[in-house]
């Protein structure tokens, strides 16, 4: 994680993900394996709990001042749902929070989600040193883009 | 719980712990003699085994591994504890229900799949609910958008359930819902519609899913705090124990505990400790046990691991009758006897080379089979990716069919009774759920344990645990951990398009401009007062009101008003 000088502000605070299901669903143990998976590899993690609206999810986001929001559905409402939360973002001109995704999301639906800003997108058998490496880079793209808002 | 009740489990431990010996004269005698000798010779070590619930599996049993009141507890097929099956004649007399799970988009794309699957010899039918219906809210909520008809049929008024059933004969067929927490509501729109037809609701046979403690466990999909709705569930238990005998209530499922990550050991233990609280409810609420628990059925998970997913459900069979006979005072047969349902293992699926996925349901399906079940649903290879194509449902149910028709494994009843280590191992299943059972009891019970988070956290450390052991190499998954390919190319996958929500809101529009606006009020005050009162049963408001045609979620809303809405315990 370490990228260069620029980022020593932030050096010793643990990269903070917002983990959040913004649909209507309930298969919540990926979300849950992720939060070990993340904690263990020194992050801060954040549980948005089920059903948050997308309005909520970026709420929390800000207030707790993530750096990453991972977002998971597997109900088949990715295309819609994941992108209110980045409609959101752009209306309320966040670019400094990045947005991850994972699910059940067949590969067509992957480029769309990219060009929405959504990035990762991975399905169920992902390793997850993978989803970690993913998150950590994203993390770093975002506190680039903090640091040259201030 | 009184303390005669902990002291039930923690004597039923005591004598299952002094049950098997570990002197094994004869084992040791082939390990020593002949084993090491081999091993030695040859070199080879062999890793030692465990399964999902972390049993140790031993290389080999033998006679020394049954106790000698082992046949008591395997008995005959039809006979006290039903290890061997619920039935006399098991699958001689007829098959297992092949009961596919389905149901997408409009009511109408539904009522035509249920035609097609009537005029093909069915007559069980199996409907799955879109996620807005699954929560209680509208198709028009703005948190619907995106997912009305997807997951299954979108349901917002009685005019949607008409729609499902038109011309179909109510009387001729039994109608499974899965539906948990508006499950009284779909309960009264099915009573009447069966009205509205002539069916009188005496006569109405099906099921509804309405298992709320595994909704907080492992599927989330809950409207109120629990209290809450198992209210509703005792409304359901009395109105439907009096007045719909063929309607089963609920069908308490370990599928989705499975599913959100447990252990097969997990799985049997809280489902089973979800049926005794349903069980204390029904004798609380002053119905007498052979009333009302023959109408409970259950629904588990068949998984991968082929002989453990067999013991447990041998070992459910025996657990549920020796303890509804030994602590509730069953006397009834009937109501001893777990029936039960069985779905293939979703989590076992895998994106990756998919096609291996008809493999895995196979033996899964087979397990489900040796394990006894009533009825059956069987995965299709592409739900890793989506609901199934038309092409895959087909591969699914010529799978149950095979394995009916052509291996024979059906021609005997359990054929597995007997064998060294699934008799061991249906003990050690049983041994291992009761220890969980004397745990749930001493943390004041499974609801206690559920608003305490600890049957979650038990199975997102389960759950964890797994994966950990599948990125270590521990375990192995093919074409995922081991044996990978790459670029692998996508498989065709069902498209579900957005014109389900545009139709059902219109239907909807339709609804509102025409129901009677007073007649709605009316029954949403009456329902609200109801909800304040524990001793109205809640029943014959929730029938008034689909009747009127208010919507799902304004019946939903009124609950959420009165009982508030529910905050999981936080796990993570």
């Amino acid at each position: 994680m370490a990228d260069g000088k620029s980022l020593s502000l932030f050096k010793d605070k643990p990269i903070k993900v917002l983990l959040a299901k913004p649909g209507i669903d309930g298969h919540d143990r990926g979300m849950f394996v992720l939060a070990k998976a993340f904690r263990d590899a020194g992050m801060d993690v954040l549980y948005a709990g089920l059903l948050p609206t997308p309005e909520e999810v970026i709420d929390t986001a800000v207030n707790e001042d993530v750096d990453v929001i991972a977002l998971s559905l597997l109900n088949g409402a990715h295309l819609t749902v994941f992108k209110k939360v980045s409609d959101l973002l752009k209306a309320r001109k966040i670019d400094d929070i990045a947005v991850v995704g994972g699910g059940t999301i067949p590969d067509g639906d992957k480029i769309k989600l990219e060009k929405m800003g959504i990035s990762g997108n991975y399905g169920p058998g992902t390793p997850l040193a993978t989803i970690i490496a993913h998150v950590t880079q994203r993390a770093a793209d975002a506190r680039r883009k903090k640091l040259a808002d201030r | 719980m009184p303390s005669s009740a902990q002291s039930y489990w923690a004597n039923k431990i005591k004598i299952i712990e002094n049950r098997h010996s570990n002197d094994k004269p004869e084992y040791e005698k082939w390990k020593n003699g002949t084993l090491k000798p081999w091993k030695t010779q040859t070199r080879i070590e062999s890793k030692e085994k465990e399964n999902s619930s972390g049993i140790k599996i031993g290389q080999l049993y033998t006679p020394e591994d049954l106790t000698e009141d082992q046949f008591s507890r395997i008995s005959y097929p039809g006979e006290y504890p039903f290890t061997r099956g619920v039935y006399p004649d098991m699958y001689g007399g007829r098959l297992w229900t092949m009961r596919m799970f389905s149901g997408f988009g409009t009511p109408e794309d539904t009522n035509r799949r249920l035609k097609y699957l009537i005029k093909h010899g069915e007559t069980g039918l199996s409907i799955a609910f879109d996620m807005p219906t699954l929560y209680g809210y509208d198709c028009n909520n703005t948190r619907a958008d995106g997912e009305v008809g997807r997951c299954g049929v979108n349901v917002t008024t009685l005019k949607d359930m008409e729609v499902i059933f038109k011309g179909i004969d109510l009387s001729k067929v039994s109608t499974s819902m899965t539906i948990n927490a508006p499950a009284a509501i779909l309960t009264a729109m099915y009573v009447a519609v069966g009205r509205k037809n002539g069916y009188p609701e005496s006569s109405l046979a099906g099921t509804v899913q309405a298992d709320i403690l595994k909704e907080y466990i492992a599927q989330k999909e809950w409207m109120y705090p629990p209290e809450a709705h198992l209210r509703i569930i005792k409304d359901m238990m009395t109105y439907c124990t009096r007045r719909m005998p063929k309607w089963n209530y609920i069908s308490i499922s370990g599928y989705h505990i499975r599913e959100a990550g447990s252990s097969a050991v997990q799985e049997l233990a809280f489902t089973l400790a979800d049926g005794f609280h349903y069980i204390d409810m029904g004798i609380e609420n002053g119905l007498s046990i052979d009333e009302f628990a023959p109408r409970l059925s259950f629904f588990f998970n068949s998984s991968i691991n082929f002989f453990e997913e067999i013991a447990k459900m041998r070992a459910a069979r025996r657990i549920w009758a020796t303890v509804l006979k030994e602590k509730y005072g069953a006397t009834k047969s009937r109501t001893m006897l777990m029936r039960f349902h069985t779905q293939t293992s979703g989590y076992t699926l895998t994106w990756q080379q998919p096609l291996n996925n008809i493999i895995r349901t196979t033996i899964e399906a087979m397990a489900g089979v040796l394990g006894g079940t009533q009825s059956l649903h069987t995965n299709s290879y592409d739900e890793a990716w989506a609901l199934p194509s038309d092409d895959a449902v087909k591969v699914a149910l010529r799978t149950q069919q095979i394995i009916a028709e052509e291996t024979g494994v059906a021609d005997t009843i359990d054929p597995l009774g007997g064998s060294y280590y699934v008799e061991w191992l249906t003990d050690k299943m049983e041994e291992e759920a009761f220890r969980y059972f004397e745990q749930i009891e001493k943390m004041g019970g499974i609801l206690e344990s559920i608003k305490k988070g600890y049957v979650q956290k038990e199975i997102a450390s389960t759950s964890y645990r797994r994966q950990t052991r599948l990125e270590s190499g521990e375990e192995t998954m093919v074409g995922v951990n081991k044996y990978v390919e790459k670029g692998e190319q996508p498989i065709n996958i069902l498209k579900i398009s957005k014109k389900a929500q545009i139709n059902q809101i219109n239907r909807l529009k339709q609804v509102l401009e025409t129901r009677d606006k007073s007649k709605v009020r009316k029954s949403l005050a009456d329902l609200e007062k109801a909800m304040r009162n524990e001793n109205d049963n809640l029943m014959p408001h929730l029938i008034e009101a689909v009747e009127n045609y208010c919507t799902l979620q304004e019946i939903s809303d009124v609950g959420r008003n009165v009982f508030g809405g529910w905050k999981e315990p936080i796990i993570v």
